[in-house]
């Protein structure tokens, strides 16, 4: 539960980090409306696995009040933006995993996380859609763009190979059939991916055999300076309220 | 030539059964895209339920200037104007 929270609430943050400095007022909103929708789902995620903890921790607890190793979202989310290209492509990345996520999930027998799912299964919809369009475009687009998205799609892909690599907690919760099949989610993953990076011209790097650690609590550098930013408000002034 | 997005015009129904009204403008590089844009940046308080875009230049409109030959013949032709029935309470929109 933490891991899906935790993977859209980061991502939210990196987006909304685009705001104000979109390449233009369309395309900031645009991002900030989709960091908003994963904002969303991230508190849904975190007041449902209160909930489920039972010791009282709320969405702000999980959010502002956990440091870094106690945070399990995948790495990919944590890395910088980078250009606007980078930026794309990781999102879209990490929404067409949501969406392969999602699809599963509404027949997980955790019955509040498959409403969960079954809500936000349509707005990562629109995401895939938007950011696919914008793969297309840039991808396929003037050869300075294609330049840059190829070398997104060469630095950011090793970083999916974790998204879809089960460990014990995954292979738990298939068991207790909560959670999806990651091996069936990947290759729903991959075919959509597959479609799109064709539409934009763009070549799949080779396999590599390194596999990031965030969904165990292992970041990069990123994670911290991230966090510091997001944390700061509220550990500054406890309790504040809107 | 200008490196510029086109600038489209974004006509958004509020509810079935409305017309679409012109709400305002993006630039956006495509039709596609336009959309998209419009949904974003105008339907984020749940304003609409259908959107259309249309390229600003393909729109053709009338010239300010022409407005004494173009609308003021009608300000005498009163008979022309539906506002000699009784409307029924329950019928909107008209």
């Amino acid at each position: 539960m933490l891991r899906l929270a935790d993977g859209a609430l980061i991502l939210a943050q990196r987006l909304g980090e685009w705001c104000g400095h979109g390449p233009a007022l369309e395309e900031d909103i645009a991002f900030a409306n989709i960091g908003l929708d994963l904002l969303g789902q991230a508190r849904l995620l975190y007041t449902h696995a209160g909930a489920l903890e039972g010791r009282g921790r709320t969405e702000d607890s999980f959010a502002y009040w956990r440091d870094e190793a106690e945070f399990f979202n995948p790495t990919i989310v944590e890395l910088p933006n980078g250009d606007f290209a980078q930026s794309v492509l990781r999102a879209y990345l990490f929404v067409l995993y949501q969406q392969s996520l999602w699809a599963r999930l509404i027949a997980s027998t955790d019955a509040e996380l498959a409403a969960i799912a079954g809500k936000s299964a349509k707005e990562t919809r629109y995401h895939v859609r938007h950011l696919g369009n914008w793969v297309v475009r840039l991808g396929d687009g003037t050869a300075e763009s294609h330049t840059r998205l190829q070398r997104a799609l060469d630095y950011l892909m090793p970083y999916t190979a974790e998204l879809f690599a089960p460990d014990a907690v995954d292979d738990a919760l298939l068991a207790a059939r909560i959670g999806p099949a990651l091996g069936d989610a990947a290759t729903a993953w991959r075919e959509p991916l597959a479609a799109t990076l064709a539409k934009a011209t763009l070549v799949l790097p080779a396999a590599s055999p390194f596999l990031s650690m965030g969904k165990r609590g292992q970041h990069s550098e990123a994670m911290g300076y991230l966090l510091t930013e997001m944390q700061s408000l509220a550990r500054a002034h406890p309790g504040a309220t809107w | 030539m200008s490196n510029e997005w086109p600038l489209w015009e974004v006509f958004i129904r509020a509810k079935a059964g409305l017309d679409h009204k012109h709400c305002g403008s993006v630039h956006a590089p495509d039709a596609t895209m336009a959309l998209q844009a419009a949904r974003d940046v105008y339907t984020r308080r749940q304003e609409g339920v259908s959107i259309w875009v249309v390229r600003a230049d393909q729109i053709v409109a009338s010239d300010p200037g022409d407005k004494h030959e173009f609308f003021d013949p009608m300000q005498d032709k009163i008979y022309r104007h539906p506002t000699f029935y009784q409307l029924p309470e329950e019928v909107n929109h008209i």
